[in-house]
């Protein structure tokens, strides 16, 4: 039984749903409460559970997000709103210092079911405190985990599984994605949260991608499909772990890898996956893996400028036609 | 306040402070490493909070902990194995000096980041609040950490909510090694406290009979439904801030002053209260650690030789946490990757 859900929705009916099934989860945030959520996540949460499961905050983003660090270490679920991912540099010794470390601190005594979920991505125009990424950082901290849902589907799953994870969960929500649509089966069985998946099938070339621009890397495919390339792309669902096996299986099979993100491309999730994947899949390459990423550069106010810090879907088709005819040169010689 | 209670306050401190001394020992000879702050003039304001809680209430400590999970009951070995970096330590040797943790007695921790255990400790609190429980969070907190923005942010939420937490702030002057005056436009922390519409008064950390009751009344207010409390401890630490800090910021005559003023000396003097003269207590004055050691040496008054008996005891205590220690297996790798993830059952990929 599947219905058509908008990307918020879908996040909205997870925290019904798992706040229904299970009186220790609770969310607090600014704004999560009265005012139903900046992205209206949380909408009718307030009424309906009331204000110790569903708590307006003060703007205090370190210790709100402590304050669901400490929950979690007595057996609650606390679910951290920040609402920006602007904002959560803020509260990354909460997360960094205590989510992360505690558990392992503790010599394994205690768990830290703890979830933060973070607007955050290129959305229109906000400017350079308000257009970010912060994956870079986030994916080099062990004992977090990282996932990336860019379908109304794994929004649904990823959060409720994150939910019921014992781990710390960051959940990278991207503003752009709130108000697309698609179908959200709440029965169906979910694939393990860790797990990427195929988007659409392909022999000529691998795209590895993740969020938003997982989306846009299906929109370039179709586009390449019609000029005759076919594209098999990969969409991470998750940044930590990262499912290799699904990378790898692809990229054996087309022999050409391109990774689009749109974080910075220095020292970003690209080149984690770029320098892990040539490791492990070197001799199957026809060319060197290559890279499509943000410019190192804050996000300017300007509106075509700020298209041009980030990929977009006809960058994704030049650099995967220009992959292949560098593949077939090598071959050539 | 009975005979028992004040007896088992006086081995706790006397426990610390033989732990402690011995912990320095094991330092210098490098049994210990890494960073290592002790807690020698401070064992008043433990003793006296701690045995005002009860067993279902919950501990959130900082990088100064050993003495306060001692007093929560967390045996002596346990303690000194993680030190040791044993596998046998409270934390499996993971975590150290710094982050003792003891979940069985609600020992939530030893923290590092000043001013962390602030959200930590609401956070907990929110948890016993959301389930109605009379449970109670206790946060120790050094007067260097209220400048922080969290100690701030913290006693809103704390004080928005009524969450049942006492904050106690052992004021030791010193924040790291800048002294009070020069760290805080206000130094009477008890009055910033106020700003946040919580209950705060500012006592003598150096006595340990005055910590417990306010430490009782407070824990009572807050049981009663009466938000949380916060009282500031003065006292004074005899060491540096670390093993790594001589302490030559302070002026010696600073630190003979306060060991006058020593928190065991104070509590054995109220133990022979029923014993003693009156004109051995008139003759208690500033030199309390002195006389206390000729008591010792006298020991004409059975109390006296209880104190040394206790005094031994800690000692042999110390002694076998030692040995314990040092027997113990180290710490393993393959525990270390055991401690990161705890999903086990969702975990598929790493």
């Amino acid at each position: 039984m599947s219905q058509e859900l908008l990307y918020w929705q879908a996040l909205n009916r997870a925290m019904d749903h798992a706040m229904a099934a299970d009186e220790s989860v609770f969310t607090l945030g600014e704004d999560v409460g009265l005012y139903g959520g900046s992205y209206r996540v949380t909408e009718g949460l307030y009424a309906k559970y009331g204000e110790w499961r569903v708590r307006d905050t003060p703007i205090s983003e370190n210790s709100f997000t402590g304050l669901g660090v400490g929950a979690a270490l007595v057996g609650a679920r606390p679910v951290v709103e920040i609402m920006t991912i602007n904002f959560m540099l803020l509260a990354l010794d909460s997360i960094i210092n205590g989510a992360a470390k505690i558990p392992f601190m503790s010599g394994g005594q205690f768990k830290m079911p703890l979830v933060v979920r973070v607007p955050g991505g290129i959305a229109r125009q906000l400017a350079a405190q308000h257009a970010q990424r912060l994956e870079h950082t986030l994916m080099n901290v062990p004992g977090l985990r990282i996932a990336v849902p860019a379908t109304p589907q794994d929004a649904y799953w990823q959060l409720r599984q994150a939910i019921a994870s014992d781990d710390p969960i960051i959940l990278l929500e991207h503003e752009l994605l709130y108000f697309t649509k698609g179908q959200v089966d709440f029965v169906a069985e979910a694939p393990p949260i860790h797990r990427a998946m195929v988007r659409r099938s392909g022999r000529d070339l691998t795209i590895v991608s993740y969020s938003r621009h997982a989306t846009l890397a299906e929109d370039a495919a179709a586009e390449l499909a019609k000029a005759g390339i076919e594209a098999e792309v990969v969409d991470l669902r998750s940044l930590k772990p990262i499912d290799w096996d699904t990378c790898a299986a692809s990229v054996e099979k087309t022999h050409r890898l391109l990774i689009v993100e749109e974080d910075c491309r220095f020292a970003g999730a690209g080149a984690e996956i770029s320098a892990t994947l040539t490791e492990r899949c070197f001799y199957s390459l026809d060319a060197p893996a290559q890279r499509l990423a943000g410019l190192d550069m804050p996000t300017p106010y300007n509106g075509a400028l700020e298209a041009a810090t980030i990929p977009q879907a006809a960058d994704i088709v030049a650099a995967a036609q220009q992959l292949c005819q560098a593949a077939q040169a090598t071959k050539a010689a | 306040m009975d005979r028992e209670t004040l007896h088992r306050m006086l081995r706790d401190m006397l426990l610390c402070r033989a732990f402690e001394e011995r912990a320095a020992e094991e330092y210098s000879t490098g049994n210990i490493v890494g960073f290592l702050h002790l807690y020698p003039g401070e064992e008043a304001v433990a003793a006296g909070v701690i045995n005002a809680t009860g067993p279902s209430d919950y501990i959130v400590s900082n990088y100064r902990e050993h003495a306060h999970a001692l007093v929560r009951g967390t045996p002596a070995r346990q303690v000194m194995a993680e030190l040791f970096g044993r596998t046998t330590g409270m934390s499996g040797g993971m975590g150290g000096s710094m982050h003792m943790f003891d979940r069985e007695r609600r020992f939530m921790g030893g923290y590092a980041i000043v001013g962390q255990t602030c959200p930590i400790s609401i956070g907990i609190a929110y948890a016993v609040a959301m389930r109605g429980l009379p449970e109670v969070v206790v946060n120790f907190l050094g007067d260097g950490a209220v400048n922080q923005g969290t100690f701030h942010e913290s006693l809103n939420m704390a004080s928005l909510w009524r969450l049942p937490v006492l904050f106690v702030c052992e004021n030791n002057h010193y924040a790291i090694g800048t002294e009070i005056h020069r760290h805080s436009a206000v130094p009477e922390v008890f009055k910033r406290v106020a700003a946040y519409n919580i209950p705060a008064e500012k006592i003598d950390g150096m006595d340990v009979l005055k910590v417990h009751n306010a430490a009782r009344q407070a824990l009572d207010r807050i049981r009663r439904g009466g938000g949380p409390q916060f009282i500031e401890c003065e006292t004074y630490r005899y060491r540096g801030h670390s093993m790594a800090d001589p302490g030559t910021y302070r002026p010696a005559v600073e630190l003979k002053a306060h060991q006058a003023w020593d928190p065991l000396t104070t509590a054995s003097r109220e133990l022979e209260f029923r014993y003693p003269t009156p004109d051995e207590l008139a003759g208690i004055g500033r030199d309390n650690i002195k006389l206390f050691a000729d008591h010792l040496i006298d020991g004409e008054h059975a109390v006296e030789s209880e104190i040394e008996d206790m005094r031994q005891d800690a000692q042999k205590i110390v002694d076998d946490a030692v040995q314990f220690a040092s027997q113990s297996a180290q710490a393993s790798m393959d525990a270390a990757w055991n401690h990161l993830y705890q999903s086990h059952r969702h975990e598929v990929l790493i």
